[in-house]
C-alpha cells in the first residue's frame, strides 16, 4: 500500500493550461493572449541585447569568485535594485533604513516577506491576520499567503466591471472597514490582470487611510519601467508611500523587465524605521532564506547589478525596456482604433487608458468561450489578454474576432 | 557554520570548515569542463528566456533520476518516480519537507517524527520545522571514540522509531562526518526500515565524489527501490559539477510504489512550488543535462571528478602520515578508510576550542573538517596544531 494512495490530484493552474491547450492547437493562425511574458512583433520572445552583453562579461571574467553567495544575496544586486526601486536620492536609503533581499524571482520575494511577517507581524506567529488581496489579481498571491501560514486571505475591491475601471469608492471603504494592521498587497504599477492603476491623487488618499488605520502596506512591483516605459514614473507610487514614512516591504521581479524569466531574480526590499530595527528585520529574514533555498543563484543577479551599475549598460537597459514598453502601447492604440473602424459595440477607451502587459477587455466567459473555441484565440476566462501577444501581423484577425464574439454572443 | 567574520584575520588562520571544495589558493574549485559548457551554452542563440515548469527542466530531470536510480530501474521503467528539478539541495530538502507535511497523513498535516542522524548538518532540523514538522529527532550515528559510525547503537535507535516515521540517511558523503554505511550495513538498514514501516528520506549531496563512481554513491537509492520502498532522495550536483553560486542545482526525486499515484504527487509538488520559488532557476541543470546527456563529455566528467576524489585520498593519506610521524596519540586509520570531502577528526569541543583559540585552524564545534582546505601549504600546520591540540594538557 503506497503512503501517497490518497493523495488527490491538485487542480490545474488556469493560464498554465491555458498555454497547453495553445501548443496542441493545429490551427494555423491561432493566438496565445494569455500568459504574461514579453513577445516581439514576430511573436518570438526576446533576449534583450543588454543581458546578452553583460552575460558575456560575466561568462569572460576569471576574476569572478564561483563559491556559494551570501544567504541574503549578491550585496551589489542588493544594493542596486533597491535603489532603482527607491530612487538614488532616497532619504530611506540615506538614513541607512533600506535593506534587501535576493531571492528566487517574485515569488521568491513574496514568500519570504510572507514568512517574516506570520513569524513577527502583528504578534508573534499571528496567522489571523487578514491578507488583503485586490479583486481580481494576480493568481498565486493567496497561495503564496495561504502556504507561508496565514489563515485568513480576503478581497478588497478593485476592479469596476460596469465602468471598466478602478472601484476607488469600493476600495477606500474596505480600507476603512478592514481590522486595523491588515496587511494589503498593493501593486506598484502596471496592475495584474487588470491594468488599471490607482491615479497619483488616489495614491495620496490610499496612503492617508493606511497610515492612520496602520494598515501594513507590501508592493508587489513587477514591471518597474514596462508600464510606462520609465523607470522613475512607474515607481512613483511606492516612493510616495516612502515618503510618507511608512515601514514596508517591495517584492521585485526582474523576470520582464530583464527578460529574465527562467534565472528567477527577484528582491525583497524592506523599509524600516531606523538601522537598529533593519538590522534585526534582516538576521530574522536570514533564518527563513536558510531554510528555504539556503543561497539563491548569482546568474541572473550578476546580470542586473552589472547592468544597474555600468552607466553604459544602464543606459541600453532602458532603452531595450523602452522598446517593449513602446510596442505595447502601439499594439494597444491599434486594438482599440480597429475595435473603433470596426463599430464593435461598447467602449474601448480602457484599452489604451490602461497601463503594463495586461489589458481586462471586458469580455464575459461566454465570450472568451467563443473566442477560444471558435477563432482559436487563448486569453483567460477573466477576459484579460497579454497585449504582447499582439502583432502587427494578428491585429486584424483578433479585432475582427473580438468584433464577432461581441456581436454574436451576449 | 564557521562564519567567516569569526576567522581571525591572522596570516596563519586556517578554516578548515566549508562546503565547497576548495583549491590550493583557497578559491572555490571549477571544474575545466563545467567552464567550457557554460561559455558553450551562454553562445548558443537557441536558449530562450522562458518560464519553465515548476517542476524544471525536463532533460535535467530525466539525466538526475537515472543517475540515482540506474538508467535501468524497474520504478523508472514503470514510471512510477517524480522527479523534481530545485534550485539547490536545501530547496530539495524544503520540498520534500513539505510534501511530507501535507500528503503524508493524508487525514491531517503531518508533524513527525523526523530522525537526523548525530551529527548532521545543522540546517536540517530547521528545513524540517520550516515546513511545520516540528517532532525532530536524533539516531545515533558519529562514535567519537571509534572514529566511525557505531551501527549497534544506529539500529538500536531506529528500532524504537515509531512506526511511520521518516529517517534522513545520507546515501554517501554524510555531512560533516565524512563516514558512510557500508552495503552490508544498509542491506541491515534497509531490512528494519521494512520490517519497521520507516520512511527514508536519502541525502546525494556529492554523488560520485566519494569513489569517483556516479552508479556507486547511489547504490544505497538503488538498494531502496528495488526493496520496493516509497522513498524521497534530494540529489545535489554542485560538488561534483563545481556548480555553486551562479547556478547551485538541486533534484528531489519521490519513488513511489504505484504508476497511478504519479500525477497526483506531482501535481501537489507543483502546487508547493509555486508557493515557494513558482520554477527553478534554470543554468545550472542545463549544465549538468549537457554533460550527462552526452557520453564524450561523461567521460571527460568522470575524468575530473576522478582527479578530485584521488587529490583527497592523498591529502588524507599524507595527514595520517604526518600524524603517526609526529607520535600523535590515537588511531587515525579512519582518516583513509572514509572517503569524500568531509572527514571528522573525534576530537573534544575542548580540543576543538584550543585549535581555534591558540592555533586559529577553524573545524567545526563536532571536531569535522572538509579535507580540500588542507594543501601543501598549511599541511604541516595544521598536523602540528592537532598534534599539539591532543598533548597539550588543557
Amino acid at each position: 500500500m503506497s503512503i501517497f494512495c490518497k493523495v488527490p490530484q491538485a487542480a490545474p493552474v488556469a493560464v498554465f493550461k491555458l498555454t497547453q491547450d495553445f501548443t496542441k492547437d493545429q490551427f494555423p493562425t491561432k493566438v496565445n493572449l494569455g500568459v504574461g511574458a514579453y513577445r516581439t512583433d514576430e511573436g518570438q520572445t526576446w533576449v534583450l541585447p543588454v543581458v546578452k552583453r553583460a552575460e558575456k562579461i560575466i561568462v569572460s571574467d576569471d576574476r569572478l569568485n564561483h563559491e556559494y553567495l551570501p544567504i541574503l544575496g549578491l550585496p551589489e544586486f542588493r544594493s542596486s535594485v533597491s535603489r532603482i526601486a527607491l530612487g538614488d536620492d532616497s532619504p530611506a536609503i540615506q538614513e541607512n533604513r533600506v535593506g534587501a533581499v535576493q531571492c528566487l524571482g517574485g515569488t521568491g520575494a513574496l514568500r519570504i516577506g510572507a514568512e517574516f511577517l506570520r513569524c513577527f507581524y502583528n504578534g508573534n506567529n499571528n496567522t489571523k491576520t487578514p491578507i488583503y488581496v485586490s479583486a481580481p489579481t494576480w493568481e498565486n498571491h493567496g497561495a503564496v499567503f495561504t502556504s507561508a501560514g496565514f489563515q485568513d486571505i480576503r478581497p478588497y475591491k478593485y476592479w469596476d466591471a460596469q465602468t471598466r475601471g478602478l472601484d476607488f469608492v469600493g476600495f477606500l471603504s474596505d480600507l476603512e472597514s478592514c481590522p486595523e494592521r491588515s496587511i494589503f498587497v498593493l501593486h506598484a504599477c502596471a496592475h495584474n490582470p487588470t491594468g488599471t492603476d490607482p491615479t497619483q491623487d488616489q495614491w495620496k488618499q490610499i496612503a492617508q487611510v493606511m497610515m492612520r488605520r496602520k494598515l501594513f502596506v507590501f508592493f508587489d512591483f513587477a514591471y518597474q519601467g514596462f508600464a510606462s516605459g520609465n523607470l522613475e514614473n512607474d515607481a512613483w507610487a511606492l516612493r510616495y508611500f516612502v515618503s510618507r514614512g511608512f515601514e514596508l516591504f517591495c517584492a521585485q521581479s526582474f523576470s520582464k523587465n530583464f527578460g529574465l524569466y527562467n534565472e528567477r531574480v527577484g528582491n525583497l526590499t524592506i523599509v524600516s524605521r531606523d538601522t537598529d530595527n533593519l538590522k534585526r528585520v534582516l538576521s530574522q529574514m536570514e533564518m527563513i532564506v536558510r531554510t528555504t533555498w539556503s543561497n539563491p543563484p548569482s546568474q541572473g543577479a550578476r546580470v542586473v547589478a552589472l547592468t544597474l551599475t555600468s552607466p553604459e549598460l544602464f543606459s541600453e537597459w532602458k532603452d531595450n525596456v523602452k522598446t517593449m514598453a513602446d510596442r505595447i502601447l502601439l499594439m494597444r492604440s491599434q486594438l482599440k482604433a480597429k475595435l473603433q473602424a470596426l463599430g464593435t459595440p461598447g467602449t474601448w477607451d480602457h484599452i489604451t487608458e490602461q497601463i503594463g502587459m495586461f489589458s481586462f477587455t471586458g469580455l464575459n466567459p461566454k465570450q472568451v468561450e467563443y473566442l477560444v473555441k471558435e477563432k482559436h484565440i487563448y486569453l483567460m476566462s477573466s477576459g484579460r489578454i497579454n497585449m504582447c501577444g499582439l502583432t502587427t501581423k494578428n491585429i486584424d484577425y483578433v479585432a475582427e474576432s473580438i468584433h464577432e464574439a461581441v456581436t454574436v454572443v451576449q | 557554520r564557521v562564519e567567516k567574520s569569526y576567522i581571525s584575520q591572522r596570516p596563519d588562520a586556517q578554516a578548515l570548515w566549508c562546503f565547497n571544495i576548495t583549491q590550493r589558493e583557497g578559491k572555490t574549485f571549477e571544474l575545466h569542463l563545467t567552464g567550457k559548457i557554460k561559455q558553450q551554452l551562454s553562445a548558443d542563440p537557441t536558449l530562450r528566456p522562458e518560464y519553465l515548469s515548476s517542476l524544471g527542466l525536463t532533460k535535467f530531470t530525466q539525466r538526475a533520476t537515472e543517475v540515482a536510480l540506474g538508467k535501468r530501474s524497474q520504478a523508472i521503467l514503470e514510471n512510477r518516480v517524480l522527479g523534481v528539478h530545485t534550485p539547490g539541495f536545501t530547496a530539495a530538502m524544503r520540498l520534500g519537507a513539505e510534501l511530507l507535511r501535507h500528503w503524508y497523513d493524508v487525514n491531517a498535516a503531518w508533524c513527525g517524527p523526523v530522525y537526523l542522524s548525530s551529527p548532521c548538518d545543522d540546517s536540517l532540523a530547521g528545513i524540517f520545522q520550516a515546513a511545520g514538522i516540528q517532532d525532530i529527532r536524533e539516531y545515533y550515528y558519529w562514535d567519537d571514540k571509534q572514529r566511525d559510525i557505531c551501527l549497534d547503537k544506529l539500529l538500536e535507535d531506529l528500532e524504537t522509531a515509531p512506526e511511520q516515521s521518516v529517517v534522513v540517511l545520507a546515501a554517501s558523503a554524510h555531512c560533516p562526518t565524512g563516514a558512510d554505511l557500508s552495503q552490508n550495513q544498509w542491506a541491515v538498514i534497509t531490512q528494519l526500515i521494512l520490517r519497521r514501516r520507516l520512511f527514508p528520506f536519502l541525502m546525494l549531496p556529492a554523488q560520485a565524489l566519494c569513489y569517483g563512481d556516479l552508479e556507486r554513491d547511489a547504490w544505497p537509492v538503488q538498494l531502496c527501490a528495488s526493496n520496493g520502498i516509497e522513498l524521497l532522495c534530494a540529489q545535489s550536483f554542485s560538488h561534483c559539477f563545481g556548480l555553486y553560486g551562479e547556478k547551485a542545482v538541486g533534484h528531489l526525486l519521490c519513488v513511489l510504489k504505484h504508476n497511478s499515484l504519479l500525477l497526483s504527487v506531482q501535481s501537489q509538488a507543483d502546487k508547493i512550488v509555486k508557493s515557494l520559488w513558482s520554477q527553478p532557476s534554470v543554468g545550472g541543470a542545463r549544465v549538468v543535462a549537457t554533460v550527462l546527456s552526452n557520453p564524450a563529455h561523461l567521460v571527460e566528467w568522470q575524468g575530473e571528478v576522478k582527479h578530485i576524489v584521488e587529490r583527497c585520498m592523498l591529502i588524507r593519506e599524507v595527514l595520517r602520515e604526518r600524524l603517526r610521524l609526529l607520535g600523535t596519540p590515537g588511531c587515525w586509520d579512519h582518516l583513509t578508510q572514509q572517503r569524500g570531502l568531509y572527514c571528522c577528526m573525534g576530537l573534544n569541543g575542548q580540543q576543538v576550542e584550543f585549535l581555534s583559540k591558540w592555533r586559529h585552524v577553524y573545524l567545526l564545534p563536532s571536531g569535522c573538517l572538509n579535507v580540500s582546505a588542507i594543501n601543501g601549504r598549511n599541511l604541516s600546520y595544521v598536523a602540528e596544531s592537532i598534534h599539539l591540540a591532543l598533548t597539550t594538557s588543557l
